[in-house]
């Protein structure tokens, strides 16, 4: 059996709803980011596959997947930032406790 | 010798600067007020006498204006449009408005809003003045609703008084009625002939391209502004009781120069009314019966001040009937000499209230030997009114008589007459209850010089003015207002039977008036219903309380009630749906992060869904398209 792209795109599609599913349902703030990553792992392996299966393969996909780990880096960071200054002050790490923006 | 144009326009300003620095410099300095008022409106006065000097030696017309508002095809102008009438109208209202400004650093020595008085009437004579000679209807307009603004002031000027406030309240909303006409009037005028300038409406409506109809309509809504301003009936209602002002503002404003703005208007567009005969007729009948209408309510009258209100009335009707009936001089020179001798009479009262301590001439009597100034200038002031031969208002009168007889009116000629007689009855009763008989006023005794000086004045102009009408003086007042007019003649007729009218009527005062206090009262009673109907001035108050409480207060309770349960109702409405439909969506927002994930990914999840369903549009197409997931680009 060969691999087309629809199977590398069914995998990046399960990994998309497999982080979107934890990134909603984890109630602790790094296992949501860690949730995230995962999406954006399935958009790399859709970016790089696409790169791969076009008509004259070229490295443009890898270099979108590149740009993305970047990204995905630098918002890791924040997040993690956040998720410490938030802890520091309120000495919680669950999303659902973070309510102060309400009423 | 300056520029006229700057000359006429100097004479509105001064007294609006002796306003504008009485406010900003004199406020509670009695002494300052006056003397930045006085010198302001003697100027005006100097400056006034000048124009009209000018237009008797070359009477011609000189307007000068500027754009004021262009708005495309429509232009409104400010200018100024100074011509013999006008020029007479600068001199009296100036002239008027000198005296008794004199006449009230007497009469208002020690009230505590003396510089406040003489600021307001500083205002009025700039307002007046601007009205005098405006060329447009707009200008006009302001001018109008500014010397109503004055009126409401100065009769209101003891505002700690509940009849003053009430009287300025009633005499600002009952002129309302008639400025709303005259709004319309003007608006339908300008509508029609595009321009607001006296001369260019008059030119349009005189081109003969406007159906009768149209034009009478407007000139009677004009009217309607006159019949408010000059408490010509049904909306006479106003002036009486605006004699709750002091006197010197009586004087001034509601007899010698506002209230005949309506007289003047009516005079300046004369133009546009004679265009409709029929508007002329309407002005004829109600000016004669005002004018016979108000002297009978006069008769039964106890309050000095009412009694010449409704003379004023009376006599407004006369000039209203003059200008109706095509005697346009005639109906001027009864409002300059009217100018002289109602002063004259409101400030003899004023000096008279000042002694006596009461305007109810049932409790004066005997000013007579306490006030021999006052008694005399008053004397004359009543043989003018009255119209005996040969003081001003004979003159004038006469010439009235004399022009509704020509334009072949004989009812009105009749009522005329009558209305002569009934002048002369209520004026000798004024003069004998308060001024012969037995004495009562104790402490009475003649006023100041300050006051007495500007009656004798007055009394002068009153007994010559007429002098100017006469046929021994060329064609006098006619020639100035009139080229065309032709020289006046002595109507032997007219002379002996209005004379003779007055004279009897003079004379069964005298029978009825000149007796005991208790004669007095038996006639009233033998007057019976008639006397009472007179005393409550024919119930046109009540009647309008009653029309008022019965038409416009249920009508405004239904609006009351539409208002509040459907205007308000609807309001309502909005705001509760809106409120419910919030604390529905307020569910949605818990304020937890992943609610706003699951919310956010479900709407691009069916975002998604739509449109692959529809198959659709660019991204659809591209998406389901060959090389990606279709058929060319999934074989590889």
């Amino acid at each position: 059996m060969t691999l087309t792209l629809t199977h590398y795109l069914v995998l990046a599609a399960l990994l998309f709803c497999l982080g979107v599913y934890g990134a909603i349902t984890r109630k602790n703030a790094i296992g949501i980011l860690m949730a995230l990553e995962l999406v954006f792992n399935a958009v790399n392996l859709t970016l790089v596959a696409a790169g791969r299966f076009r008509p004259q393969p070229d490295a443009v996909g890898q270099l979108f997947a590149l740009f993305v780990i970047a990204a995905a880096a630098a918002e890791s960071i924040l997040g993690l930032a956040i998720i410490l200054a938030i802890y520091r002050r309120r000495v919680v790490v669950n999303a659902d406790e973070m309510d102060l923006m309400k009423n | 010798m300056a520029d006229p144009v700057v000359l006429a326009l100097a004479v509105p300003l001064c007294p609006l600067a002796a306003f504008a620095l009485t406010w900003l410099l004199a406020r509670g300095r009695p002494a300052a007020g006056a003397a930045l008022s006085l010198p302001a409106i003697a100027l005006s006065f100097v400056l006034s006498a000048v124009m009209l000097w000018g237009q008797v030696q070359a009477p011609g017309a000189i307007q000068a204006d500027i754009p004021w508002m262009p708005a495309g095809r429509l232009s409104i102008s400010m200018g100024i449009l100074l011509n013999p009438l006008s020029a007479l109208m600068m001199v009296i209202v100036t002239g008027v408005s000198l005296l008794v400004q004199i006449y009230s650093l007497g009469y208002m020595r020690g009230d505590p809003g003396f510089a406040r008085f003489f600021s307001y009437l500083s205002l009025f004579s700039f307002s007046m003045l601007t009205l005098v000679l405006a060329d447009n209807f707009i200008l006009l307009y302001m001018a109008w609703e500014l010397v109503g603004l004055c009126s409401y002031l100065l009769i209101g000027f003891w505002y700690e008084k509940p009849e003053a406030a009430r009287a300025a309240k009633k005499a600002f909303v009952v002129t309302r009625v008639g400025d709303l006409g005259f709004l319309v009037g003007i608006l339908m005028l300008s509508l029609l002939a595009g321009t607001f300038d006296f001369a260019g409406v008059a030119r349009f409506i005189g081109a003969g391209s406007v159906p009768q109809g149209q034009v009478t309509l407007v000139v009677l809504l004009l009217f309607c502004g006159a019949v408010g301003k000059s408490g010509q009936f049904p909306l006479h209602v106003w002036l009486p009781d605006a004699m709750e002002g002091p006197t010197p503002v009586s004087a001034l404003i509601h007899s010698a120069t506002m209230v005949a703005a309506g007289v003047f208007m009516v005079a300046r567009l004369y133009g546009i009314f004679q265009e409709s005969a029929d508007a002329l007729r309407v002005v004829a009948g109600l000016g004669a019966f005002t004018a016979v209408f108000a002297a009978a309510i006069a008769l039964a009258q106890d309050d000095i001040k009412r009694i010449l209100a409704y003379s004023t009335i009376s006599q407004l009707g006369y000039m209203m009937l003059a200008l109706g009936v095509g005697g346009y001089g005639a109906g001027l020179f009864h409002l300059t000499t009217h100018a002289a001798f109602k002063t004259l009479l409101f400030l003899g009262a004023g000096s008279v209230i000042h002694a006596a301590g009461t305007n109810d001439i049932r409790q004066m009597g005997g000013l007579a030997r306490r006030m021999p100034v006052t008694t005399v200038t008053f004397a004359v002031a009543v043989l003018a009114i009255a119209g005996i031969f040969p003081l001003s208002g004979f003159w004038s009168k006469d010439e009235i008589l004399e022009a509704v007889r020509a334009g072949g009116h004989p009812v009105l000629y009749m009522v005329a007459l009558g209305t002569v007689f009934l002048t002369a009855v209520y004026m000798s009763r004024l003069f004998f209850m308060a001024f012969t008989g037995a004495s009562r006023g104790e402490g009475a005794h003649e006023s100041p010089a300050i006051m007495t000086v500007p009656l004798l004045i007055l009394a002068v102009l009153a007994a010559g003015l007429g002098m100017l009408g006469s046929p021994w003086v060329g064609r006098g007042i006619h020639g100035l207002l009139d080229p065309a007019a032709p020289r006046p003649v002595l109507n032997m007729g007219i002379l002996v039977l209005s004379n003779g009218l007055a004279a009897a009527g003079i004379l069964l005062a005298l029978v009825l008036f000149g007796g005991r206090a208790g004669a007095r009262a038996a006639h009233a009673r033998k007057a019976g219903p008639l006397y009472s109907l007179l005393a409550n001035k024919f119930y046109i108050d009540e009647l309008y309380l009653l029309l008022i409480r019965a038409l416009f207060f249920s009508l405004t309770t239904a609006v009351a009630w539409f208002d509040r349960h459907i205007v308000d109702g609807t309001v309502n409405l909005v705001g509760g749906a809106s409120k419910m439909g919030g604390a529905l969506l307020r569910r949605t927002l818990s304020g937890k992060i992943q609610g706003y994930a699951l919310i956010i990914t479900c709407g691009a999840l069916a975002a998604l869904a739509i449109l692959l369903a529809a198959g659709l549009g660019l991204f659809g197409a591209w998406l389901t398209g060959p090389g990606i997931l279709g058929p060319g680009g999934a074989g590889r």
